[in-house]
């Protein structure tokens, strides 16, 4: 239907729709996320929740403590490499569709603790990651930002076609490999079917001593 | 509890099961659960409801704060000190900065004395509220109690923003003082948030302290004693809540603590109600200290002139300095060889060996019991992991 | 606390141990005892329970690796490692792993003393006697010197890996440690980290 005759319809209190457009409207406005909390951000992610930023305006404020009845993962601190094979699982027990938000910059790619030992360099390496928020923590409302970001990403999907999401395609997996704990890394260290490195150019002039600190 | 047809194996009955009736049950709780405080993990056996065994796994958030600031410069440490229990990262500063303050000999100006009391005054308070929050949480009051709590909190944060920049991690201290000095208007905006908190704690206090399910969740409930807390390195308002006079504003009298006067609540149970009333008075002794810590704030200087903050360079030594966080005695301890990186940088966190004792107050318990006992404690991973 | 006095009182309650100051050279003046590990236990009850120190409270323990200074002492610990039975003379030049206990007390409000106890090297005599019986708050802080520096607590009554998990083989802390090369990418690298990244790539 063309969108001038739709809007004057619905002026008229006429709401025309189809099947497609109502689907993603309902998921969108009820993403329940998983009550999951890794370390500082999580408190930002709380205080997004709590009367002042208030995130139920945007029909996120049903936390459930099982990933059985969540839609999406806030991945909401660093992820240590202990903690790394609790996450893919956790991820691997949500039921499709389902959605990660990388929220802050350890869950990114480390961080400042990136020169840990037994901090995972971004948790994209085993699961697929929808929306990356930057920030040590990021403030609420750039989580709430995030989630407006992923509402419109909800509202873009196709139900049909070769663009279908995930979920409609059954030939897509929806739960990838937890990571093993070896005697002195994860294996594997990466997810090779999830992430391989960007291929980027590094240089480092001659005379530039800032990695002297 | 099930009476079983059939005896199991002898190695999954429990002591009292001998007689052949009940089985033990292993509950791994954590480290991803609902209740507990971040990526906690208890691997806890039942024999029924009871709690017979608990052991707690730490390491979820083990994020290697010392390898790297070994790696580090002393000045870039400071901003990890945030992160580590990233509720109150004005302390964590204060400890740190004291710390290297004792190293290198250092002496504060007066008016940063006094802004890092305000600073970490206010930082007690809303750790304390939303400490409280959390426990009534935990307990089944879903909602109000935090939303207030969290409420209150960013009142706090607010002032926090506008003086440092950041809601939750603020950087504030250096070696010799205080990174910025008061924005105009700040002390104005500050009174107002501390005269309007003993409101809120009326109101909070109104609604939570003759209640009578959390009367009944908390009393008696989780017991430590005074002999048992000292030995095992308890701090903070959980010793005093058995009844302990140690405070280090007290004892050390770090900073210009010896100026105001305020007073030491203690508890003579040592249950979970003693540690959430203590946190409610210390709050009121707080908001004390921080009249008269505003009242009496001088002009002057913020930093120290002669500590060369950057390039930092401490005389090969060592130092352990202390501070009373909200959490308990916080600690660092640094050994300089010289180089402007420490050669050795270690945190006492006091949520870590808080809960040293976490399974002596819950064994015998209901396994309900063992999260609101953990939510007494007030823990936070970033600190204990580090 | 002036440690002097306290010395010579140890000396004398707890017979044949070998006790040493620490002398402290920063404006902190936190001088420090060097206690020897057969004795650490004695030493330590005498600390908690004369009336007049009262040491009731371990604040802090912290591990510090000190690595022999040069190659020489590689080598050297190198050759220790197959013949157990050299003398103790060796020991000084393989370096060592020393464990630091801060002492308060609670009841009298005094403090700190500082005890250290030494390893013999950083190989294969890494025994320390646990203080656990002494004050419990060293337990967890005793298991993490153990998980990231290797050093065997004797007598700690759950000596496990408490940060790392049980598989893990290394000691991270130590000074020698080397890390997983997982420096593939970094999305803004700068400094020591763009350093680690071309070094992945120059492999």
């Amino acid at each position: 239907m063309d969108e001038g005759l739709k809007s004057e319809l619905s002026k008229q209190g006429v709401v025309a729709t189809n099947l497609q457009e109502l689907y993603n409207w309902g998921r969108r406005n009820s993403i329940w996320p998983l009550n999951f909390g890794l370390a500082c951000c999580a408190i930002e992610m709380i205080a997004s929740t709590m009367a002042r930023y208030d995130m139920a305006r945007f029909g996120a404020e049903v936390f459930r403590p099982s990933p059985r009845q969540a839609d999406l993962m806030i991945v909401a601190g660093t992820i240590t490499k202990k903690m790394a094979p609790q996450v893919v699982r956790l991820y691997n027990q949500m039921p499709e569709p389902k959605y990660v938000i990388s929220m802050g910059a350890c869950a990114i790619s480390g961080g400042p603790f990136k020169q840990g030992y037994n901090v995972l360099k971004g948790i994209d390496r085993y699961i697929p990651v929808d929306i990356y928020i930057p920030g040590c923590p990021p403030r609420p409302e750039a989580l709430i930002d995030a989630l407006m970001a992923l509402q419109r990403k909800i509202d873009a999907q196709q139900l049909t076609g070769d663009s279908r999401p995930r979920h409609l395609n059954a030939d897509e997996p929806s739960e990838f490999t937890v990571p093993k704990f070896g005697a002195h890394d994860l294996e594997p260290p990466q997810n090779p079917v999830v992430w391989h490195a960007p291929l980027v150019q590094i240089a480092l002039a001659e005379d530039d001593d800032s990695g002297t600190a | 509890m099930t009476t079983l047809a059939e005896a199991p194996p002898k190695s999954t009955l429990s002591p009292s099961a001998s007689n052949g009736d009940t089985q033990l049950l292993e509950v791994s709780m954590g480290p991803q659960h609902p209740s507990t405080h971040g990526v906690f993990r208890m691997d806890v056996s039942l024999d029924g409801e009871t709690v017979v065994k608990l052991k707690p796994i730490f390491g979820y958030l083990h994020r290697n704060h010392e390898k790297i600031a070994e790696n580090e410069t002393y000045l870039g440490s400071m901003p990890y000190t945030d992160r580590l229990d990233y509720f109150c990262s004005i302390t964590n500063n204060w400890a740190y900065a004291l710390s290297v303050e004792t190293l290198a000999g250092i002496v504060v100006p007066e008016r940063a004395e006094y802004l890092r009391v305000i600073t970490a005054e206010l930082t007690r308070l809303q750790n304390h509220t939303c400490l409280a929050g959390f426990l009534m949480q935990d307990m089944g009051a879903s909602g109000t109690p935090l939303m207030y709590a969290f409420r209150e909190r960013e009142k706090i944060l607010d002032l926090f923003e506008s003086l440092t920049g950041a809601r939750m991690m603020c950087n504030y201290m250096r070696f010799g003082g205080c990174r910025v000095d008061l924005p105009a208007g700040w002390l104005e905006q500050a009174k107002t948030v501390v005269a309007a908190f003993p409101k809120f704690l009326d109101e909070f206090e109104a609604l939570l302290n003759g209640n009578e399910i959390l009367m009944a969740r908390t009393q008696g409930v989780g017991v430590l004693s005074k002999e048992l807390a000292i030995n095992a390195g308890v701090t903070g308002p959980m010793l005093r809540a058995s009844g302990v006079n140690y405070d280090l504003r007290k004892v050390d009298k770090y900073g210009i603590y010896d100026r105001f006067q305020f007073r030491i609540p203690l508890g003579d149970h040592g249950d979970v109600y003693d540690r959430y009333m203590i946190r409610v008075l210390e709050m009121r002794e707080s908001v004390k200290i921080l009249e008269q810590a505003m009242r009496d704030l001088p002009e002057g200087l913020i930093q120290d002139p002669k500590t060369k903050v950057r390039n930092f360079k401490p005389k090969p030594g060592e130092a352990y300095g202390r501070i009373e966080s909200p959490k308990g005695e916080l600690g660092f301890y640094l050994v300089s060889d010289g180089t402007p990186r420490p050669y050795r940088f270690r945190v006492r966190p006091p949520s870590l060996i808080n809960l040293t004792i976490l399974e002596d107050m819950c064994l015998g318990r209901n396994v309900a019991d063992v999260v609101i006992i953990l939510g007494s404690v007030d823990i936070v991973m970033g600190e204990v992991d580090r | 606390m002036t440690l002097e006095p306290l010395k010579l009182e140890l000396e004398e309650k707890v017979p044949g141990c070998g006790l040493e100051i620490i002398s402290n050279p920063s404006p902190s003046a936190q001088h420090s005892l060097l206690i020897d590990p057969e004795h650490a236990v004695a030493v330590a009850m005498y600390l908690r329970d004369a009336a007049h120190l009262r040491f009731d409270y371990c604040s802090n323990v912290t591990g510090i690796d000190w690595p022999a200074p040069n190659d020489a002492g590689k080598a050297k610990l190198k050759d220790m490692e197959e013949d157990l039975e050299q003398d103790e003379a060796d020991c000084a030049t393989a370096g060592y792993l020393e464990v630091v206990y801060h002492l308060y007390s609670m009841e009298k409000k005094h403090g700190p003393v500082i005890l250290r106890m030494r390893t013999c090297d950083r190989g294969l005599r890494v025994h320390l006697p646990s203080l656990v019986s002494v004050w419990r708050s060293a337990d967890f802080q005793e298991r993490e010197i153990f998980d990231l520096f290797g050093v065997i607590f004797d007598g700690h009554p759950d000596l496990r890996r408490i940060l790392m998990w049980d598989e893990y083989t290394d000691h991270p802390m130590r000074r020698d440690y080397v890390e997983p090369d997982d420096y593939e990418y970094e999305p803004t690298a700068h400094d020591e980290v763009l350093r680690k990244t071309m070094n992945h790539y120059a492999k």
